[in-house]
């Protein structure tokens, strides 16, 4: 569905293979764990088998002496990192807890955390010699759930942490708290009063993480001229050398970051655990270190997303959203930034609501310090937000989708930030939803349901730089800044070849490493085929200008009179001058010299995405399993660039937000330890967990981008939870407000077995 | 994970030897569960020793009387592509087609799943309802037991040092009798039992009332539990919902589950009882098919 008429695009729309697919498949493909320059050492990291508890002392001696071992690094071997925050995309960091997340400090704050590290001849002997370091720790009471955290007698993670609210004020009494941020307009209590009716509910959701399958992986070599060199596995090779080169203080430019090929990341990767220690094990031994985590580290030590707990009330007047008042409480792991403001700023994004006050909290708990994770704070608000619509709806005997259209957020209406939407495509998700074969097909049989939920994020714009040079065949090298995790050499290069009117296969895309390309932002945000596509637009345009001067020249006349049309060069004046882009590109010696077009920018205008899912589900009431018998995804794109990849992120989005619904969580046993740190009992679902993803590309283009790019790959998490626990409730009469709505949740429930 | 040596015997005896020199050793067969420990740090071994290649571990066999006799190191893949062994022994199939997956399945074998001793093993319900027998090498000759005699403790067998499981043997299938194994997981594939269920049932000349009947459940219990209640509740009684109501109230009374990251005690006490319902619906059926 295309609501403007879609310009004559070529490539645009189309599916081709992508650049960087045949050595995927091959295994030809290098990823962080497969780099072994010659000389290698392993690193082991030892990890902190306590939730909460001071370090007393660390005996790294009895290690020091194991075989094969060549350097022993703790906390002592970073040197005291500045107290100041640091943007790394999304979201933000505070050098000096990064620091002490890398190597704990004098307290280790989850189980999990880094403590000391090891580097050694092999793996394994730099696993048994981390094993024989011996640690004193006295044991402190851990702090696991968000709600305890913030109760006045809790036992608190830092003595020295106030609460932050806005307009830079801190509490006066130390807390678990980290920040209180409201967001308010109208007056709510009025409205709630006069409301038809009124829905009042608490949800929670627990720690999930992104399951890449990719472990972080890092190799630094810290060579006798003091630069250093890190190979690794990244979201944003600019942030780890930004931030290595601030934990290690020592200068940006003496770090070069090539990142390698990325199994998945999804927001995980945007942040360092590894590069400093490894760097620091290389500065002592003067030989490449290689540190790799195997999963139970990435499960205990890397960054989820937040666990949360939320408290609304929903008031409806006259069929429409009247006020919502909501309490925000998001689990930051054991450092600050949790994004609970995000959560905030999305909740009520798809709909026009009058009346709204929405109270969020940062809190610090005995967990991992969360990452981002695909539409950081989004889902979980979501959660809340659409079943209690859906509550609403059903009460007054509303239909859900009527009801989403009818209170649907458009251009001009302001999200809670103050900040009105520009052209955006949230109606029209919704009236695709009801259009759709899936929402006309009935659903019929016992112990099935139907439900359906939306979905907001905003996409980012941030830094972006590409450099395209011309080849004497007329080939274009594509050379980026934005490591690839979602199929971005392919739709930039569309989006070269496009702009340059030249076959898809003639764009050479190449991923280049910190000291070869400008600045680049990480890798997130949905930004970079809207922002580094951007940037690609603009330095084909500045190839198409160079040719049209340089055709100017040969045909001696003016600029003006060059027309660039289907990659061919026109003179306006006289017909029988033409040059293809293939022959202008083999004149370039005798014309100047090679063509670049380059182009560095700030992307602003990225147009937020909007998503409408409709799921059905049967349960089994004797197991309380839950199978999803259909989804369908529906979603405002802008413009589909790479189409297949475009599905393919809707319906990876979906998956991962099934998996969250239904049976992902972090279970921490009473003392804080991880019991589930692998893929066995962290359960992410399997391909014979989830149907085919029907997917309806909505395309509403972004004014932000000459080709109307919005990003795509973050708001399909949105819905899925909401929708899934909305058909839940359909199918069983029961409404589940706490995630993950697992079969020993539901068995309990619907058997009041507890 | 620490060095260790790898060695591959040819016979029982080269295998008894070698597991008489001193060393800590670590069968293994499909190394399913052996590899993942040693990696895990959750096991050291001075010695790996390879059964594989042992004739009598690799034997897969229909006996003269119907029976049936299984290598231990048989992988569940060869098992299940026997089209008489399929045929013939549906229950055993249940176990050996769930295990793991596909992969899982070209290694991973009857007999690691039994001497592994996992409360959550997907093929001792099953094999303890078919009244399996154990064969047991040593130097000194062999031993047979029933299985249900072989646990422990949770990873804990009965085999003492320097015995190995030759060969699991199934009796030849009673007419009119049939049996059944179902396990519960939250995904629908390479998941650990939250609670398994086997049973068999022999329906009497009438083809109503059951004959004989036997029952296990798994994940319930420090080991894979037979419940005799559950046989009493069947014996002599019509084949029936009511009766297999009862049989599954039986099983939930038995089990004596843990709370853990995969279920709590009241899901898996319900669970046994839904499981054994089931497995007893299957048994019924293929009961019926065998008359
Ligand atoms: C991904 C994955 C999925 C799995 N899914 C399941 C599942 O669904 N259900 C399930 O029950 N299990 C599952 N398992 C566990 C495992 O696959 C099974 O227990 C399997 O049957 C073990 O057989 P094996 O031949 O690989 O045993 P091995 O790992 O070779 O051995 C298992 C144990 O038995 C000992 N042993 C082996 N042979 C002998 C012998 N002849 N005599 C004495 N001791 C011996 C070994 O020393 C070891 O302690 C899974 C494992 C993995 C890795």
């Amino acid at each position: 569905m295309t609501t403007v008429e879609r310009p004559d695009y070529k490539i645009i729309g189309t599916s081709p293979i992508r650049p960087d697919g045949a050595e995927k498949v091959t295994g030809a493909a290098r990823y962080a764990a497969d780099f072994k320059p010659a000389g290698l050492l392993y690193g082991a990291i030892l990890r902190s088998p306590h939730a909460h508890a001071r370090v007393i002392k660390i005996d790294t001696s009895e290690a020091a002496k194991m075989p094969g071992v060549m350097a022993v690094a703790t906390h002592t071997d970073l040197p005291a990192a500045a107290d100041k925050v640091e943007a790394i995309g999304e979201s933000a960091v505070n050098l000096k807890e990064l620091s002490s997340n890398i190597l704990a400090h004098d307290k280790v704050l989850y189980h999990g955390h880094a403590v000391a590290a090891v580097a050694a001849r092999s793996h394994f002997e730099a696993e048994a010699a981390a094993r024989a370091i011996k640690v004193e720790y006295e044991l402190l009471p851990p702090v696991l759930d968000v709600r305890d955290a913030m109760r006045e007698d809790a036992p608190l993670l830092d003595e020295n942490r106030h609460t932050k609210v806005m307009g830079g004020q801190t509490s006066d009494k130390p807390s678990n708290i980290a920040s209180h941020n409201r967001f308010e307009d109208g007056d709510v209590e009025k409205a709630l009063a006069e409301s038809d009716h009124v829905v009042d509910r608490e949800y929670r959701t627990r720690m999930v993480h992104q399951g890449y399958i990719e472990p972080h992986s890092s190799t630094a070599m810290w060579n006798s001229d003091d630069t250093i060199q890190i190979y690794t596995s990244t979201q944003g090779a600019f942030g780890v050398r930004s931030l290595t080169s601030q934990v290690l203080a020592v200068p940006l430019s003496s770090i070069r970051v090539t990142p390698l090929e990325i199994g998945g990341g999804f927001g995980g990767k945007t942040v360092i655990y590894l590069d400093p220690v490894a760097a620091v094990l290389s500065r002592k031994t003067g030989k490449p270190v290689k540190i790799s985590m195997n999963r139970t580290d990435v499960f205990e030590a890397t960054g989820p997303t937040s666990g949360s707990y939320i408290h609304i009330k929903l008031g409806i007047k006259d069929g429409k959203i009247h006020a919502v008042d909501a309490t925000m409480a998001y689990e930051a792991g054991a450092f600050p930034g949790s994004p609970v403001g995000a959560g905030a700023m999305t909740m009520l994004s798809p709909y026009d609501v009058p009346n709204f006050r929405l109270n969020a909290y940062d809190v610090v708990v005995n967990k991992p310090k969360v990452a981002a994770y695909r539409a950081p704070g989004a889902p979980a608000a979501a959660f809340a937000i659409e079943q209690a619509i859906d509550e609403a709806c059903k009460a007054l005997k509303l239909d859900v989708l009527n009801f989403r259209d009818s209170n649907s957020s458009r251009e001009g209406v302001k999200m809670v930030n103050g900040v009105a939407h520009p052209r955006i495509g949230a109606e029209e998700t919704v009236q695709a939803a009801l259009a759709s074969d899936h929402w006309k097909s009935p659903i019929e049989g016992p112990n099935r349901g139907r439900g359906v939920a939306s979905g907001f994020w905003f996409n980012a714009g941030m830094q972006s730089s590409v450099i395209a040079g011309v080849n004497p065949d007329g080939t274009v090298n594509l050379i980026e800044g934005s490591t690839d995790i979602g199929g971005t050499r392919a739709s930039l290069a569309m989006q070269l070849a496009e702009t340059l009117q030249i076959p898809f296969e003639d764009v050479r895309p190449v991923v280049a490493d910190t000291d070869s390309i400008p600045h680049n932002d990480v890798t997130g945000g949905s930004r970079v085929t809207f922002a580094t596509g951007l940037a690609t637009y603009e330095a084909g345009m500045n190839i198409r200008k160079q040719m049209a001067e340089r055709a100017a020249k040969l045909w001696n006349c003016s600029e003006d009179d060059v027309d660039y049309i289907d990659g061919e060069l026109h003179c306006k004046k006289d017909s029988t001058k033409t040059l293809t882009f293939k022959e202008m590109a083999a004149q370039q010696a005798r014309t100047g010299g090679p063509i670049t077009g380059s182009a560095s920018l700030v992307a602003r205008g990225a147009g937020g995405a909007f998503a409408t899912h409709i799921v059905d589900v049967e349960v089994d009431p004797e197991t309380g399993k839950v199978e999803i018998l259909r989804y369908t995804a529906v979603q405002d794109v802008g413009t589909a660039i790479h189409r297949a990849y475009v599905e393919g992120q809707i319906q990876g989005g979906v998956v991962q937000g099934i998996g969250w619904a239904l049976n992902e969580e972090y279970f921490y046993d009473e003392e804080g330890h991880l019991r589930n740190s692998s893929f066995l009992d962290y359960r992410m679902p399997t391909t014979l967990d989830v149907p085919y993803i029907e997917t309806i590309v909505v395309e509403v283009p972004n004014p932000g981008h000459p080709y109307g790019v919005r990003g795509v790959g973050e708001v399909p998490i949105v819905p899925p939870l909401a929708a899934i626990a909305n058909a839940i409730e359909d199918a069983t009469g029961h409404r589940f407000t706490e995630l993950p709505i697992s079969p020993r949740r539901v068995v309990e429930e619907l058997n009041q077995l507890s | 994970m620490d060095a260790f040596e790898y060695v591959a015997p040819r016979t029982l005896d080269e295998a008894y030897a070698a597991m008489s020199n001193g060393k800590t050793t670590a069968l293994l067969a499909g190394g399913t569960d052996v590899i993942v420990q040693l990696r895990e740090n959750r096991r050291h071994a001075d010695q790996v020793l390879d059964v594989k290649h042992i004739p009598e571990l690799m034997a897969l066999k229909i006996t003269a009387d119907g029976g049936l006799s299984i290598g231990a190191a048989v992988p569940c893949a060869v098992i299940y592509e026997n089209a008489e062994i399929a045929a013939k022994f549906p229950a055993v199939i249940d176990s050996a087609s769930l295990i793991g997956g596909i992969q899982i399945q070209g290694r991973a074998s009857l007999g690691g799943n039994v001497c592994n001793a996992s409360p959550a093993a997907d093929s001792i319900p099953s094999l303890i309802a078919q009244d399996t027998r154990l064969v047991i090498g040593s130097k000194s000759g062999t031993r047979e037991l029933p299985i249900e005699e072989f646990f422990a403790g949770p990873g804990k067998n009965n085999l003492q040092p320097g015995e190995l499981l030759i060969q699991l043997k199934i009796p030849a299938p009673k007419p009119r009798s049939g049996a059944f194994f179902n396990r519960f997981i939250p995904r629908n594939e390479m998941d650990i039992a939250v609670v398994n269920a086997g049973a068999r049932i022999q329906l009497a000349d009438d083809g109503e009332t059951i004959a004989d009947a036997k029952v296990a459940i798994g994940a319930v219990a420090p080991t894979p539990l037979v419940v005799p209640a559950a046989a009493q509740a069947l014996i002599g009684k019509p084949a029936n919902e009511e009766t297999f109501a009862a049989a599954g109230e039986a099983s939930a009374a038995a089990a004596t589950p843990i709370a853990d990251m995969r279920g709590s005690v009241a899901q898996r006490k319900h669970l046994a009882k839904v499981l054994t319902v089931r497995a007893l619906r299957g048994a019924l059926e293929r009961a019926k098919e065998n008359s």
